[in-house]
């Protein structure tokens, strides 16, 4: 697993890369009261805003952590937001993409990197 | 923790803000409220004298008993929302943190012979919910006698506690006045109680949000008057057109013929008919295609009671009525919100 400096956790599986918030990114939000997916088939720039995700206390959004093409949402996020607290980093995963290069990964920070991050 | 009217006040506790919310309509929820302005008002004739200020009748209050009150400016604005109690000897009020400094000074300003004490000697807790009474008593016992906006004195340990039935949340509940030096041992024996947990500003927000009740700065202001706010049932008739003490507040001319005309927007409440809650600046319209917004909601957000998100606003009269369909602008699209009448929840007070 892989990690942003905007706390996603990405995962490859096959050929496409998983994308999630992590556990802390979680408990700063707060309880978790909607989720917004993007579009299957969208192609999406690194930066993008692709979710909305919003918890009692404020507004955020999921950037694109890379370039490429979203190929799946986790619909039960719709419905029961409060997973991303629950499991943010097994069943609450946000949206799986196609990426040319998964190579690209391999800039993200490891496990033990992203805790040194947090600090 | 954030920064609130220049206090620093937590968001949360450990518990979370759903779970403080629930807490709170299950079992009872401790709020620090410290922030608002305590002051005492006394010299000879200080009822008769204050409502030269409110458009509530102060005069006649039984003493023990207390009344949401409005301070209008002179275009019938709300400078600030508050409680006044009659305390016998004098008249005790409660005011927003964000407004105190102004309050004070407007009221000494235009209460010649009134004294005007501000009590920053003392904090100020509220505990609410339906176990209030019974977490309460075990330390007043005198509490359980009080009735919905009743006002008393009860003692702990050798101190004078200030107790009001009342609250911001829609739920039966108190507001205790103690003084600085023994509330946090207050607090401590409060939470101490199986029934009790602290609570923050989040769930403060969404319990009277449910609750219907405004937030100064959001939902009212000194450009709101408290017809076009919903809030005309704290006028009484004895200040309306035809009553004894008809007017004679600032802004009565305004207030007075939106009493009798109606107000030409009002506040309402909002259910927005998909998932994603709707937040304070977002804009109202009365179609999918209209250009300009005719409003927008002044609150909002997720009602965990009501497992939805709900919200308040204003909208020109004629499109206030329930289930008229209005359209509100989020992240570019126009997404369907119905109108609904406050409170979402009926409030659950010992009347």
């Amino acid at each position: 697993m892989r990690f942003t400096e905007e706390h996603e956790w990405l995962r490859v599986e096959g050929d496409v890369v998983v994308v999630g918030i992590t556990e802390h990114a979680a408990q700063q939000l707060g309880d978790v009261v909607f989720v917004e997916l993007p579009e299957v088939d969208a192609m999406v720039a690194k930066g993008d805003e692709v979710c909305v995700i919003e918890s009692v206390k404020a507004a955020s959004d999921i950037l694109a952590p890379v370039d490429g093409e979203i190929v799946e949402v986790n619909e039960a996020l719709t419905d029961t937001p409060g997973l991303v607290n629950e499991d943010p980093q097994g069943d609450a995963w946000f949206f799986k993409m196609k990426v040319d290069d998964l190579s690209v990964l391999e800039d993200f920070m490891s496990e033990d990197e992203y805790k040194d991050f947090l600090g | 923790m954030v920064p609130f009217a220049g206090y620093e006040m937590p968001v949360q506790y450990p518990m979370g803000v759903l779970g403080e919310h629930q807490h709170t309509r299950a079992a009872a929820g401790l709020f620090d409220v410290s922030h608002m302005g305590q002051v005492i008002l006394r010299g000879p004739k200080v009822a008769l004298a204050l409502e030269a200020l409110v458009p509530v009748a102060v005069e006649g209050l039984a003493e023990g008993r207390q009344r949401y009150a409005l301070l209008t400016n002179a275009q019938g604005g709300i400078l600030d929302d508050l409680m006044v109690a009659n305390r016998g000897n004098h008249l005790f009020a409660v005011l927003n943190a964000a407004c105190k400094a102004d309050d004070l000074a407007h009221l000494r300003a235009h209460l010649p012979g009134i004294e005007v004490i501000e009590r920053d000697d003392r904090a100020l807790l509220a505990l609410q919910g339906p176990r209030a009474e019974n977490a309460l008593s075990a330390l007043l016992p005198g509490v359980a006698g009080m009735r919905f906006m009743d006002v008393a004195n009860h003692d702990w340990q050798e101190q004078e506690i200030w107790v009001s039935r009342s609250g911001y949340t829609g739920e039966d509940g108190f507001e205790i006045s103690v003084p600085k030096a023994r509330a946090e041992a207050f607090a401590r024996a409060l939470l101490a109680h199986p029934d009790v947990e602290p609570v923050g500003l989040g769930a403060r927000d969404s319990l009277r949000l449910e609750a219907g009740l405004c937030l100064y700065g959001q939902d009212i202001d000194a450009t709101t008057t408290p017809i076009e706010a919903g809030l005309g049932w704290a006028i009484q008739k004895v200040r309306r057109a035809g009553g004894a003490r008809e007017g004679g507040f600032p802004g009565a001319e305004v207030v007075l013929a939106q009493l009798r005309e109606g107000p030409e927007r009002l506040r309402v409440g909002l259910l927005p008919e998909g998932r994603a809650p709707m937040r304070a600046g977002t804009p109202l319209y009365t179609s999918p295609e209209a250009r300009e917004p005719v409003g927008q909601i002044t609150s909002g957000g997720f009602g965990p009671s009501l497992g939805r998100p709900i919200a308040m606003g204003y909208l020109p009269a004629e499109s206030t009525g329930a289930d008229t369909e209005i359209w509100a602008e989020l992240r570019g699209k126009r997404l369907p919100v119905r109108v609904v009448p406050l409170p979402f929840r009926p409030s659950n007070y010992r009347k």
